[in-house]
């Protein structure tokens, strides 16, 4: 069944149509990979599904809730659907534990101890139990990333969106970075992730959407998509990122 | 030499009353400024309205004309009101005079006063932050005021810690007006003593050193708080 569910979404910015029509059904358990050129709307996309952004039109349904519904309880459904930023946003004034474990203690009312277990468990799986107790600006791009990838697991969502989670990245960390989410994808988590990782987006992903001017162009498993696209569109994108 | 022994007691007493003054009135100006700083952030229409009105008063009106306007405008306001309220409801009777103490009244206008530039101040400091901060709390499923309080105000406060600083200066500074409604700071004492010694540059110069040594005091204070809050640490990204 799908877990969400976007019909018909309009997201406009004043006059600029940046969405102009999305229609997307998101599986349980499905990994799907959005490409796209930039200022296509991907991460507006994106953010129209947690409602960082309102969208001007449309609906979008996570786990059978209307979730555009002026009367939807925002912070309940985003309990359960993690974000990942391209810059990673993590609380400066915060060392990694108290990161993760802050959105559980004050919106989930975690007591301190099971917060703090879950927080280490969540570390060691991403290669950090070392910088527990390490400020954000201590430690490197990937590891922030990391870290930001552990806190929003800890809220243990069903779903989790990736908006270019590499892309601010020095080259030689975009590997671990993926490779946190090539585990997450194995373990069978929803996945929503934008990328120009083309060689990620074959590995883990079920489908591949091309975004170009606010619409979904093509769409296909990573095997069609990459190696025989219909639209010119996708062909010249594709050309231009894979060389 | 001995002018200025026999009038120490006289200045270090209005060193108190000035300090005294400047603190509560930056207290209570921290208060109004988080309630005006977020009034002036407020999607509410009436909230954004009343804080821009307020600090726009205020920050347009020379603090002289407000002090004036607590300490002589509005005792014949109160005295009208307790005549209303003996004629309409048969109240009262209240004591015949409405005269507000130059304390109060000080303490009221400079308050006020500080509260308007310390909204500015935190108004500031809580745009200064990073939209990514607050949207990473909300994607964590955290409440508008949860963000706010947790995420938000902690990195906005320690952003506003060298500006609140000066804000304490410059009111620290603008008390000697306190003079004008007799109350006794140290300008005052200056004043009253040298209505007796005649000793103008002597007296002045000393209030003057005073001033000087209460505002780099201040200044010390303010890096010394900067530092351990680690603003230029690893504490900050
Ligand atoms: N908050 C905003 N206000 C105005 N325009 C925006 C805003 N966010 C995005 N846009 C515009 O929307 C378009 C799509 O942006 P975005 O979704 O970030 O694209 P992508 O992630 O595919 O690069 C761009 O033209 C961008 O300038
Ligand atoms: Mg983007």
């Amino acid at each position: 069944m799908a877990i969400i569910k976007v019909r018909n979404l309009v997201k406009n910015f004043g006059d600029l149509q940046v969405l102009r029509g999305i229609n997307l059904d998101v599986e349980e358990g499905e990994k799907l990979v959005i490409i796209g050129p930039s200022g296509s709307g991907k991460s507006t996309l994106l953010r129209c599904l947690n409602i960082l952004e309102e969208p001007t039109g449309g609906s979008i349904e996570f786990a059978g809730v209307n979730i555009t519904d002026p009367q939807a309880d925002l912070p309940k459904i985003r309990e359960e659907i993690g974000m990942v930023f391209q810059s990673f946003n993590l609380f400066p004034h915060k060392n990694v534990t108290e990161n993760i474990v802050l959105a559980p203690l004050i919106v989930k009312k975690s007591d301190r101890p099971a917060a703090q277990d879950i927080a280490l468990s969540l570390l060691k799986k991403v290669g950090l139990s070392d910088k527990a107790e390490n400020y954000p600006a201590e430690l490197s791009g990937g590891q922030q990333q990391r870290v930001a990838i552990a806190r929003a697991l800890a809220m243990q969502p069903r779903v989790m969106l990736f908006d270019e989670p590499t892309s601010a990245l020095d080259p030689e960390m975009v590997g671990e970075v993926l490779e946190v989410m090539g585990d997450l994808a194995r373990e069978g988590m929803t996945m929503v992730v934008v990328t120009h990782e083309m060689k990620f987006a074959q590995e883990i992903g079920d489908r591949v959407i091309f975004m170009d001017e606010g619409l979904i162009i093509e769409e296909g498993t990573p095997q069609q998509l990459f190696t025989e696209p219909v639209n010119k569109r996708t062909r010249s994108f594709l050309t231009r990122v894979m060389q | 030499m001995d002018l200025i022994i026999q009038s120490l007691p006289f200045l270090l007493d209005g060193v108190l009353q000035t300090l005294k003054v400047t603190l509560i009135a930056v207290a209570l100006g921290c208060i109004l400024g988080l309630c005006g700083g977020m009034g002036r952030l407020s999607k509410n229409r009436f909230a954004h309205a009343l804080a821009t009105c307020y600090v726009d008063f205020v920050r347009g009106t020379p603090l002289l004309v407000q002090l004036f306007i607590v300490y002589f405008g509005l005792p014949p306001l109160i005295q009208q009101f307790k005549v209303f309220l003996e004629a309409s409801f048969a109240l009262g009777p209240f004591s015949s005079t409405s005269h507000i103490p130059p304390f109060i009244a000080a303490v009221v206008a400079c308050s006020i006063n500080s509260g308007a530039y310390v909204s500015e101040i935190f108004r500031a400091g809580i745009q200064s932050i990073e939209k990514g901060q607050s949207e990473a709390a909300l994607s964590l499923g955290m409440t508008q005021s949860q963000a706010m309080r947790h995420i938000i105000l902690p990195q906005a406060f320690r952003r506003v810690v060298p500006p609140l600083g000066n804000e304490f200066i410059a009111m620290l500074k603008d008390t000697s007006l306190l003079s004008c409604i007799g109350y006794a700071e140290l300008t005052r004492q200056g004043q009253l003593i040298i209505g007796s010694t005649f000793r103008s540059f002597e007296i002045w110069f000393s209030v003057a050193l005073l001033y000087l040594i209460m505002t780099l005091g201040i200044s010390r204070l303010v890096d010394f708080t900067e530092r351990r809050l680690g603003i230029n640490g690893h504490h900050q990204s």
